[in-house]
């Protein structure tokens, strides 16, 4: 039985002006993704996913249209507003791990954490560092850590608020094979276990097929990937 | 080659269009500009003060002797072009009528006075008018006191020797006398070729030979040295630092505050440029990893890089010398005024100086770099790696360190100096660490516990931040507490320390001296000040003396190479004695006599004196006092303020000692305008008085302070622009750090608010730090300039100091704050794209 959506977009657009012209990336798109859901959103280079994706959470505003999480109007609010939605319900992985260089991995596992002013900081990111297999690493700055390692670190960090969605943009974009799906099992596990809703942003269909829906972002608008 | 230089040509370009390097430009012209206008505008007032200081010299250098100057003297300033006149000085007896007097006659050559005027009038109470003129031939210029004395007036004529001189003008001012402040007898100004009809001038006359010499600083400074070294006996040169002691002093505290504020600058803005040149350096790396990736060989990347750095310094030296130049040329404008004679012209120094900066610190700044990526390979930064073989922050500021050592080197002028200033600056950084270390260490414990809300949780954030950019954090406070402790040095010096420096001559200073009072006469004289209601007056007992031996050794005046130390141990000392040690007197070494001590054989002796003679403490000397032979321990040294204008000596010795040798007095006191009549008729009651008007000299010591106090001022000026160069490099330096961290707190949840507190949490914490440190150093170094140069008392200014931590505190977070503030509104989505 399909849940009730957590994160519906309708009508999306999203507009840039070059210097002489209009550049549309999305045009009119609309999504419904429920609670617990696996999305992968796929589509070729420069087709808009990254961009879907922040306006999925809230890191930019539509140029019209909506986005609602949990059925409340999400793209409406103020920059503070949609943070704070993003504070208690998302995490994120990217492509190029986003780690604090002045932080250890630890600090930069407990950072959201300590935004939030959660009591158990420290304990949580000990227990997500442990998950991701990097205990020993605890006080190694990101230049100490290989490319895979500090994937895992920005894993630790994403599962370690316990967030509701999990938004991944190319999170093996910038790691080889053998890493990189190392990473993927681990993102898969966690997400299991942890029963978050997924939205993956990827151009590997082998790593689409993972999730439970695949949407083909083409022209500004997404398809349906109907799996054979 | 070429192919290189048309890379690092574009890239620099590219770099300027992109407005990567505006900020870094900016700060590395502010250094240079700061740099070389302090270095010209010193270097200019240095000399227009020696000009200054050449008007009471009537020269810029004089050579003397107690016999005619030797020919070669006067050959070489003939051949290195230099202005010069020759003037001999005796005393002998002039004669008008019935009446004759003993007078201090002194020939001189047309045109003198090299440096400076003189000023005559045609009435004793005349205004007068300056003049740069000697007397014509057949003319005599005589002093007030002498046609009192004689009672002559202008037209009058006067017996001088076998030769008659018609009285040409009253001498009202003669700024080059007091050579010897205590001559007894009025002053004759005569032309030289009168000379030799007075037949005055005969074998064994006791004549002072002297030859002024005046050019421009660089000349007069090497003909110095070149006649030094081949003085014989009798011979001396003298510029007007070891002619004047007051003025000497005047003028050595003058270059010690404009040395201080022009190190200041320097170290402010070679800061400046540190902590500018770090956005730039992060920028760089990455261009050239990728470089390296394209393919480019290790060495052409390490030369683009070389190129680029040099090319972004010759610019901004460009740039800031222009400025500097401009600068100055305005300031020198307005003091020009300040000034007798205009600034004398520049030099290119300070250009050079600025552009060596300039390119010595970019590469200094570059240098641990471009180690570090000489062995990075390319699966190094395809891998951004960059950073993999990380050099520790001491390595990579040892260069800039270096040059900062040489900088200082230079601009000290003295090795001692230089040391002190480094220990500074080493003592600052050491205090910062130790505050930032101390207070996050205390807030880390303060907030063990889990923060009580959200708002404490992002402060605790914000301070946690000092401790993960420790290194960057310490050099963001060491600058910040560099430019704060400027301007508090500022507020202190300018305010408190120069009005106090000014004050030591206030403007009752004494005036006048009376020499040669008996001791029947002392009750006559203190009744005089007691009706003309002269307070602060002191009579002193001076007691004619030679020194005989030292330790048992006989004084022997050849022992000594330097020529003041013969002429001091040849000379008759003045021997005075006093229970208490004066005023403006401070001991430097042993101690002052107890009310019990009074009677014993001890002297106390003027510290420069002491130098000269290499006397120490406990040596005991042997003075001879009209045929008797007295035996005295040295039991302190005394620092004397000469500039006070009172009254003072070499030699003290407690009472009860020398009362029973023939003393005659001296005093010294402020005669009201106007009185001068009554000054009169105490000298026709005691005809043996002598009174010497040191007004005119008080004047000129003035006039120094005056200007000093204007020029530290504008030189202070470019400190305060170096200081702002510090205070915004500081902010610029790890803004795109805090950029990048801020966007991914937002990313996470933080809201702007959140954030913003987190921000000026770090700063506030910075800036207080910053500002406890700077109100230390600062009062620190008011307290040293108080006690050891001013010897004055010092206060500590609790309201200066409060102001400027509650000030630093609020001003730095929020301008942090206001440069942030613009990214918290940009969507995080656009800001993760450019970190």
């Amino acid at each position: 039985m399909q849940q009730s959506p957590i994160i519906q977009a309708h009508d999306l657009v999203y507009e840039i002006i070059t210097h002489d012209n209009q550049l549309r990336i999305l045009q009119g798109l609309n999504l419904s993704i429920a609670t617990g859901e696996q999305v992968a959103i796929i589509g070729s280079s420069g087709s808009g996913k990254s961009t879907l994706l922040s306006l999925l959470a809230g890191l930019d505003r539509p140029t019209s249209g909506s986005v609602q999480i949990n059925g409340n109007l999400f793209s409406a609010l103020d920059e503070d507003g949609r943070a704070s939605i993003r504070a208690k319900t998302m995490g994120f992985v990217f492509q190029s791990f986003q780690l604090l260089p002045s932080l250890t991995a630890l600090e930069n596992v407990m950072l959201p954490l300590q935004l939030k002013n959660h009591p158990q900081a420290k304990a949580l990111s000990l227990e997500a560092l442990s998950k991701v297999g990097l205990s020993q690493r605890l006080q190694h700055y990101p230049k100490q850590l290989s490319g895979g390692e500090q994937q895992r670190v920005a894993l630790a960090r994403a599962f370690a608020t316990e967030p509701a969605i999990l938004f991944a943009d190319e999170p093996t974009g910038n790691l080889d094979n053998a890493t990189g799906q190392m990473i993927i099992e681990l993102l898969f596990k966690m997400n299991k276990e942890a029963g978050t809703t997924l939205v993956l942003v990827t151009h590997d269909i082998q790593l689409a097929n993972r999730c439970q829906r695949q949407l083909n972002l083409q022209n500004g608008r997404l398809e349906e990937v109907v799996s054979a | 080659m070429m192919v290189t230089f048309n890379l690092a040509w574009t890239q620099t370009l590219s770099l300027w269009r992109a407005g990567t390097l505006r900020v870094l430009v900016f700060a590395l012209v502010l250094a240079v500009a700061a740099i070389t206008a302090v270095s010209f505008f010193t270097q200019r007032v240095a000399s227009a003060l020696n000009q200054q200081g050449g008007l009471l010299l009537g020269g810029d250098i004089a050579v003397m002797a107690d016999h005619p100057i030797r020919p070669a003297f006067i050959k070489r300033a003939q051949n290195q072009g230099m202005a010069h006149v020759s003037t001999y000085e005796f005393a002998s007896m002039v004669i008008h009528g019935e009446i004759s007097q003993l007078v201090e006659i002194k020939a001189v050559e047309l045109g003198f006075p090299l440096r400076g005027d003189l000023t005559i009038g045609a009435k004793i109470d005349d205004v007068g008018q300056t003049v740069k003129a000697a007397p014509q031939p057949g003319e005599a210029w005589i002093e007030p006191r002498l046609a009192n004395l004689l009672a002559v007036k202008v037209g009058d004529e006067v017996e001088v020797g076998e030769h008659t001189l018609r009285i040409g003008a009253i001498l009202l001012r003669e700024p080059s006398r007091g050579g010897d402040m205590f001559s007894f007898a009025p002053r004759l100004l005569m032309n030289t070729t009168d000379l030799p009809a007075t037949k005055l001038i005969q074998y064994g006359s006791r004549v002072k030979y002297q030859l002024l010499l005046a050019a421009d600083p660089q000349q007069v400074n090497d003909y110095f040295l070149k006649t030094k070294a081949e003085l014989g006996r009798g011979e001396r040169i003298e510029d007007v630092r070891n002619a004047r002691p007051e003025i000497k002093s005047a003028l050595d505290k003058a270059r010690q505050f404009l040395g201080l504020s022009a190190m200041v600058s320097v170290i402010l803005a070679m800061v400046a440029m540190l902590l500018s040149s770090l956005p730039y350096i992060k920028q760089s790396l990455d261009t050239f990893a990728l470089m390296r990736c394209f393919g480019a060989r290790q060495n052409t990347v390490l030369q683009v890089l070389a190129l680029q750095t040099l090319l972004i310094a010759f610019f901004s030296a460009v740039a800031g010398s222009a400025l500097g130049y401009l600068a100055q040329l305005g300031l020198a404008k307005l003091a020009s005024s300040l000034f007798v004679e205009t600034l004398p012209t520049l030099s290119v120094t300070p250009i050079w100086v600025g552009f060596a900066a300039s390119m010595m610190m970019m590469v200094a700044v570059v240098i641990p770099h471009a180690w570090q990526m000489r062995n990075l390979t390319a699966i190094n930064i395809l891998r951004r790696e960059t950073l993999a073989q990380p050099i520790s922050t001491q390595a990579k500021f040892l260069p800039a360190a270096i040059v900062m050592v040489v900088m200082i080197f230079w601009q000290a002028h003295d090795t001692k100096i230089a040391i002190y200033t480094m220990l500074a600056v080493v003592a600052l950084c050491v205090v910062i660490s130790g505050f930032a270390y101390g207070l996050v260490g205390s807030v880390q414990r303060l907030f063990s516990l889990p923060p009580q809300n959200k708002t404490l949780a992002s402060i605790n954030l914000g301070i946690q931040g000092l401790k993960r950019r420790a290194g960057l954090s310490t050099v963001q406070m060491i600058g910040f507490s560099m430019g704060l402790m400027v301007l508090m040095l500022l507020a202190l010096i300018r305010g408190d320390l120069v009005h106090n420096w000014q004050a030591s001559l206030p403007i009752d200073a004494p005036n006048r001296f009376v020499i040669n009072i008996q001791p029947a006469q002392i009750a006559g004289i203190t009744q005089f000040f007691t009706q003309q209601k002269i307070k602060d007056t002191a009579i002193f007992p001076m007691v004619r003396a030679r020194l005989i031996s030292k330790n048992g050794a006989l004084i022997n005046t050849a022992q000594w190479q330097d020529e003041r130390a013969k002429r001091l141990a040849e000379r008759e000392f003045n021997l005075s004695w006093a229970a208490t040690m004066q005023s403006d007197n401070r001991l430097l070494a042993g101690r002052w006599w107890t009310p019990q001590e009074h009677g014993k054989p001890y002297l106390s002796l003027e510290q420069g004196l002491a130098e000269t003679l290499g006397v120490k403490l406990g040596d005991k000397l042997v003075f001879d006092i009209a045929g008797n032979q007295t035996t005295h321990t040295v039991t302190s040294l005394r620092k004397v303020e000469w500039d006070t204008m009172r009254a003072n000596f070499f030699a003290v010795t407690p009472p009860g000692l020398l009362e029973p040798y023939a003393a005659n007095f001296i005093s010294s006191f402020y005669l009201p305008v106007g009185a001068d009549a009554s000054l009169n008729q105490l000298v026709k009651q005691y005809p043996n008085l002598t009174v010497i008007d040191v007004a005119a000299l008080m004047q000129q010591v003035r006039g120094i302070m005056q200007k000093m106090s204007s020029a530290i001022a504008y030189v202070f000026a470019f400190s305060l622009i170096a200081g702002v160069a510090v205070l915004y490099a500081a902010l610029v330096a790890t803004r795109e750090e805090r950029i990048a961290e801020a966007t991914l707190m937002r990313v996470f949840g933080a809201s702007r608010r959140q954030v913003s507190i987190a921000y000026v949490a770090e700063f506030a914490c910075i800036g207080l730090i910053a500002s406890l440190t700077a109100t230390i150093a600062a009062n620190f170094l008011a307290y040293y300039f108080s006690a050891n140069i001013l010897n004055i008392p010092f206060q500590f200014n609790i309201t200066l100091a409060v102001s400027t931590m509650l000030i630093a505190a609020t001003v730095i977070p929020l301008a942090a704050w206001l440069g942030l503030r613009g990214f918290l509104n940009i969507p995080p989505r656009q800001l993760l794209n450019s970190i």
